[in-house]
């Protein structure tokens, strides 16, 4: 069975962000971004208030006017007697119409625009965070927190919030007249109240862990989803969609049951919310008709007890959805505070150092890293120097560390202890935008975008550039990555090259990817295996081209194989965490057993040095 | 020359994109996603309706509120004045029962929609998934991840809104509806008729709103599906993203994006904020015209006033619970305007097709055979032109040739990754198209160029090769690609988590990985596409070590540009441009001092 996603983020403490909050605290969070559409929403809201008091005037004043006026007009037989009354009815339904109007269009705006801000917020945040966070965050995670809990979110802040204010107040002013004016059969109905409000309260706590779990749940869902589609390719090869949608099924089923306890945690407060209240009515009804039998209570004060009590009964239901709408609300903010308050570990100092013209020299300097506080360090140690315009090539067994230390250069990673330099200046001293600007990775994986040629290689170039120099660029580019294929493609270099570029051949994608690195400019070039998708052939051809454009420029190549390592003046070898030695290839090969091993071809080699493999994956 | 024509193709992100659809594919749109709201709704019309009796009974039992007060202080009051308490017990009685009966219905009835809703959910995802599984890579290419992704999310909480939200009311307020003007009719079917003549006006409004809101909820999903898809690519090319400073303008076109969505949505709630305050209009000028007419009436002196007072209240409620209606038609909207992006998803045609009566294929020998077979991708250049090629069963053939040439292509032919346009591929005698894809997979399978690791434990990346599979024989698998050693390594061992694609292991150990899972699939067939190109070389020896043994009684197809690779094979093809140049044994064709042996004397000075 394919594997599914995880339910637990590691990034997270086993208490999610902000559960420990009160739902108001949780929400007040969102007070800096909601506060510029604070006055639109206040006036909704007063709107919204005035459409209820509209409409609950209507009846009414119907009923006045016509027993009163009305009336006693037509008795005279006087139809002007019509026009007052009708004029009246006309302006309070006009009125009610123009509240909801208002209503409606004030909240708009303040809704999608905070949702929008949101949004942008933690894309934004997202896009800082460092290599370290997006690998361990699984991307319907995130995704589901950018789409699904910002929805709700607005949803809320448009319909929700209005209604949970509106609901309250009608309710308590509602309770507040009873009391006032029916005394204390008004108290009778207050004390229904009280098992309303404590199970409200429980409600509350278990819908919310509910609620997070359904939202937890569904942001695995599409993870799934989306590594079904991203490895479709895999399940395809090995016929194993029908278990895809087996573990997928397993995982939706869960989801719909979550959904069900969380309805059924609904529809306990839904049972409550409208049986109390009506059977607190119940009781007040007994009590009320015997105390007007007993002459306490008018039978006009009864009815009217009744009618206020029906007026708040309604709002009391809706409690019940605005309720968990708010819970929702509240679960969402929490998720998506969760992302935008992870401390970004990498960012731009406070006082940069500014590079001027990069000479490219790059050391290494008692280096570090370890991926997890608890694990063996990948690098441990490191020195490597790359003097400013030579090429180096860095040689290791699979999983020695090659592909982490080049992270280094740019400062996808930040070194654990030790440091990094740059022309001696230490990378976290630099702005990322500088120090990236400076050095250019041609990835392991090409990591291209569904966009067209054109844009994937020049990815790395300022689109302030002149559109010929960007041309001039474009071409040079693919020639010395020997690209020319995509003059071939259906549309040139302005054809789309399909998700990831998958509807190029292997090695197509990586002379892509390494045409944008070049085009880049860059005084410090990383490449990561450059050539291992490449035939002989062709390999010689980028090999030779590569020469020329590695002339002045500071280069690090990890490298497998030899023809790889015939780029470069010099080479190091990683090995246990450090590099073990450093000179040309010839040099190596005579004095290095451990280098002879990993680059060496040949079958004798090999043999003679077997034994090491033993030691090595011990070691390992 | 290009590929044959009239082939199916998929449709583009770009058609799937259009909101602007002329009359005709606007109301095919339309037919087709209310065919499958029909279609999932119809085996669930008995749990439906009783979830609409359930409304009825706790909406009735609400209603019996006032009608128990009005009897209370009109029957129960005098009685008891009297000394008779027993009314009063009654009705009291009787309103407790209303009480717990409204509320046990309206709790059951939010159960009872949460489980129509999330059956109906369940089964939608489990339809897209399995759909989205059987089309083709031809299709995946163009609609991308975040489209799928789109439809599984987005889409489906529109769905799940007309649900929550909206279903709720609309059997209560119809009922509700129906009632008051029943009883209208009753008092005086002249007003009665006034609001038969509201009703054009709302009906001319709500057409409106279906123009309007149609159009701006295509735009909506649209929209969404935009979203998503950048933020997918995102995510996934981050790293990409960080090493070329893209945060800026990959900011600025998300924001655009957004703000895309954001104004899809503000159409929709100006077309929806006018829509529901227009229904109320409509309502209160009723009101008025009803009061104005019925006034008319009193002074005549054929109305009396108790009953335009009646009159007028029945005509104020009539129109009470429309703006529910109304809600509930735009909830509709959306789902409608969702289901458009679900059904057209489902819709979608695989280009590579189950056959209908397969061939079954019991006990796979291995023999491949290319007839005729000419190959392009969609309406491009043609790959493959005309290809024939036979590999007897057992046999190990490397595929070599320069970058491009087709050598994948060739292979995603003989996994039937791909239809041939033209020719046939024959498995054992049988054409691929003939045999299930349960027994091509168990036959033929193929190590992919991109090495892919799904998020969770290592264990269950092997295991995808057989899902079957013992622990140990997860582990033997892994021993034989040489990668055991680095598993127990890991803090968890097999149990560790790989993260996300694989990212918590090194690329030459993603390989690794991947191999082991072919290891453990044990398929007739095997087919290698690069599978050690990021190894280093000691592992490379490890794994070609593993390859011998195992491929020793079954046909291999091996893609390699390191020709190291390729020295374990029976027989060498040399492809360029889709051709096959040179076929042999790999000593003959270096004996031959053609293009294989020019290839293997450079690969020579290379490695040196
Ligand atoms: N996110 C991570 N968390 C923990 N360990 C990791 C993580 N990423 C990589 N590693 C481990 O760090 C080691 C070094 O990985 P790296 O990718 O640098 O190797 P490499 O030398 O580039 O190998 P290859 O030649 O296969 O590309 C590996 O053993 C790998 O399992
Ligand atoms: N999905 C696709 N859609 C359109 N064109 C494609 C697709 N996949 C490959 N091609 C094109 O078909 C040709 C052959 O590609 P193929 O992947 O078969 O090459 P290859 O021989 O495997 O090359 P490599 O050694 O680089 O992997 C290339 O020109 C490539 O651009
Ligand atoms: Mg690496
Ligand atoms: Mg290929």
């Amino acid at each position: 069975m394919p594997p599914t996603a995880r339910a637990d983020r590691p990034d997270s403490p086993s208490v999610p962000a902000g559960s420990d909050l009160s739902t108001l605290a949780s929400l007040r969070r969102l007070l800096p971004t909601v506060r510029p559409a604070l006055p639109r929403l206040v006036a909704g809201l007063v709107a919204a208030l005035g459409a209820s008091l509209a409409a609950l005037a209507i009846p009414r004043v119907l009923q006045v006017l016509v027993e009163g006026p009305l009336a006693a007009g037509a008795a005279a037989g006087d139809p002007a007697a019509l026009l007052w009354p009708t004029l009246a009815v006309l302006a309070l339904g006009l009125l009610e119409a123009g509240l909801i109007l208002l209503r409606r269009t004030l909240v708009m705006y303040p809704g999608t625009r905070v949702e929008a801000a949101l949004r942008t917020t933690l894309f934004r945040h997202l896009l800082q965070l460092p290599a370290s966070f997006h690998d361990r965050w699984a991307g319907g995670q995130l995704l589901s927190r950018s789409m699904t809990d910002l929805g709700l979110l607005r949803r809320w802040l448009v319909f929700g919030l209005l209604q949970l204010v509106v609901s309250t107040i009608t309710v308590v002013v509602g309770i507040a007249v009873l009391v006032a004016t029916a005394g204390w059969l008004g108290l009778v109905y207050l004390v229904g109240a009280v098992p309303v409000v404590v199970i409200a309260y429980r409600f509350s706590r278990r819908y919310r862990v509910i609620a997070r779990t359904s939202q937890d749940q569904s942001g695995d869902l599409a993870n799934t989803v989306e590594e079904s589609v991203h490895g479709i390719r895999v399940l395809k090869a090995f016929g194993r969609g029908g278990d895809a949608l087996e573990s997928f099924t397993g995982q939706a089923e869960q989801l719909r049951r979550t959904e069900i306890r969380k309805a059924g945690n609904q529809a306990t407060v839904t049972t409550a919310l409208h049986l109390i209240p009506e059977a607190t009515l119940a009781v007040c009804l007994v009590l009320g008709v015997w105390s007007a039998a007993e002459g306490q209570l008018t039978v006009g004060a009864l009815a009217a007890f009744f009618l206020t009590a029906a007026v708040i009964n309604g709002p009391v239901v809706d409690l019940g959805m605005t309720l968990s709408m708010t819970l929702n609300a509240r679960t969402a903010v929490d998720r998506f505070f969760e992302v935008v308050e992870t401390a970004n570990p990498l960012t731009d100092p406070a006082e940069p150092r500014e590079l001027g013209t990069v000479r490219g020299e790059v050391t290494l300097r008692d280096v570090t890293f370890r991926h997890e506080a608890d694990e063996p360090p990948v690098l441990d140690g490191v020195d490597l120097d790359l003097p400013a315009g030579t090429t180096t090539a860095l040689v290791g067994l699979t999983g020695s560390g090659k592909s982490t230390l080049a992270m280094l250069l740019p400062r996808l990673h930040d070194v654990t202890t030790g440091s990094v330099r740059l022309d001696g200046v230490d990378v976290r001293d630099l702005r990322r935008h500088d120090l990236r600007r400076a050095v250019a990775v041609a990835f392991e994986e090409p990591t291209l975008f569904s966009t067209t040629v054109r844009e994937n290689v020049l990815l790395g170039v300022d689109d302030s550039l002149p559109a010929p120099e960007r041309e001039r660029l474009l071409h040079s580019s693919l020639d010395v990555a020997r690209a020319g294929f995509v003059h071939d493609l259906p549309q040139g270099v302005d054809t789309r090259i399909g998700e990831e570029g998958l509807s190029l051949s292997g090695g197509q994608r990586q002379r892509l990817a390494l045409a944008r690195a070049i085009a880049a400019r860059p005084r410090v070039l990383v490449l990561d295996d450059p050539l291992s998708a490449l035939d002989v052939t062709t390999e010689e051809a980028v090999t030779r081209g590569l020469r020329e454009v590695l002339a002045g420029t500071t280069s690090l190549v990890i490298a497998h194989r030899p023809s790889t390592v015939a780029l470069a003046d010099r080479v190091a070898v990683l090995s246990d965490g450090r590099i073990s030695a450093v000179g040309t290839h010839r040099e190596l090969l005579a004095r290095d057993p451990h280098y002879r091993y990993v680059v060496a071809s040949l079958e004798e080699d090999w043999v003679a040095h077997e034994h090491e493999t033993d030691l090595t994956q011990e070691a390992r | 020359m290009t590929a044959a024509t009239g082939r199916l193709r998929p449709t583009d992100a770009r058609a799937d994109d259009a909101t602007d659809l002329d009359r005709g594919t606007s109301r095919a749109v339309r037919r087709r996603s209310l065919h499958l709201l029909g279609q999932l709704l119809r085996p669930r019309a008995g749990a439906l309706a009783g979830a609409g009796a359930l409304v009825v009974i706790s909406t009735l039992a609400q209603v019996s509120g006032p009608l128990l007060v009005q009897a209370a202080i009109d029957t129960a009051l005098p009685a008891l004045r009297e000394g008779d308490p027993t009314r009063l017990v009654v009705v009291g009685g009787i309103y407790v029962l209303a009480a717990v009966l409204g509320g046990l219905c309206a709790g059951a009835y939010v159960r009872a929609a949460a489980r129509v809703a999330q059956s109906v959910l369940l089964e939608l995802r489990r339809r897209v998934f399995r759909h989205t599984q059987r089309l083709s890579l031809e299709f995946h290419e163009s609609y991308t991840s975040g489209r799928v992704i789109s439809r599984q999310t987005s889409d489906l909480e529109a769905l799940r809104e007309l649900f929550d939200g909206g279903l709720t009311g609309v059997v209560s307020s119809l009922m509700l509806m129906v009632f008051t003007a029943g009883a209208l009719f009753y008092v005086d079917w002249r007003s009665g008729l006034v609001l038969l003549v509201a009703l054009v006006p709302a009906w001319l409004l709500t057409r409106w709103f279906q123009r309007r809101s149609q159009q701006s909820y295509r735009e909506q999903r649209t929209a969404s599906a935009r979203l998503i898809v950048k933020f997918v690519e995102t995510m996934t090319g981050m790293r990409a993203v960080q090493a070329f400073r893209r945060e800026a303008t990959d900011d600025a076109e998300y924001g655009r994006l957004g703000e895309q969505y954001r104004d899809a949505n503000l159409r929709i709630f100006g077309v929806n904020g006018r829509y529901q305050p227009g229904l109320v209009l409509i309502g209160n000028l009723t009101v008025a015209a009803a009061l104005a007419y019925g006034g008319w009436r009193v002074v005549e002196g054929t109305l009396d006033v108790g009953a335009l007072v009646a009159v007028l209240l029945y005509v104020k409620r009539f129109f009470q619970p429309i703006q529910q209606l109304g809600m509930f038609y735009n909830a509709l909207q959306s789902a409608v305007a969702a289901l458009e992006k679900v059904s057209g998803l489902l819709a979608e045609e695989p280009t590579v097709v189950e056959p209908s009566d397969p061939t079954p294929l019991p006990s796979p020998r291995g023999e491949i055979r290319l007839q005729d077979v000419t190959f392009g991708y969609g309406d491009g250049p043609v790959v493959l032109p005309r290809l024939d090629l036979t590999i007897p069963a057992g046999q190990t053939v490397a595929l070599v040739g320069s970058t491009g040439a087709g050598k994948s292509t060739l292979a995603k032919l003989v996994t039937r990754f791909y239809d041939a346009s033209a020719g046939r591929v024959l498995l054992d005698g049988v054409d691929v198209r003939d045999v299930s894809g349960t027994d091509l997979r168990r036959a033929v399978v193929m190590v992919t160029q991109e090495a892919y690791l799904f998020s969770g434990s290592v264990r269950e990346n092997i295991a995808l090769g057989r899902p079957d599979a013992t622990d140990a024989e997860v582990e033997a698998a892994a021993r034989a690609v040489g990668v055991h050693e680095f598993v127990t390594s890991l803090p968890e061992g097999y149990d560790t988590d790989v993260n996300k694609r694989g990212g918590r292991v090194s690329s030459g150990q993603r390989q690794l990985l991947s191999f082991a899972r072919a290891f453990l699939a044990d398929p007739a067939v095997l087919v290698l596409d690069e599978a050690t190109s990021s190894l280093d070389i000691p592992g490379e020896r490890l794994v070609q070590r593993g390859l011998q043994t195992l491929l020793a009684d079954r046909t291999a197809i091996i893609i390699a540009h390191r020709l190291s690779t390729v020295d374990i094979a029976d027989r060498v093809l040399v492809l360029e441009h889709g051709r096959v140049l040179e076929d042999g044994a790999p000593a003959d064709l270096v004996a031959a001092g053609g293009r294989y042996a020019a290839m293997q004397a450079a690969w020579r000075d290379s490695v040196a």
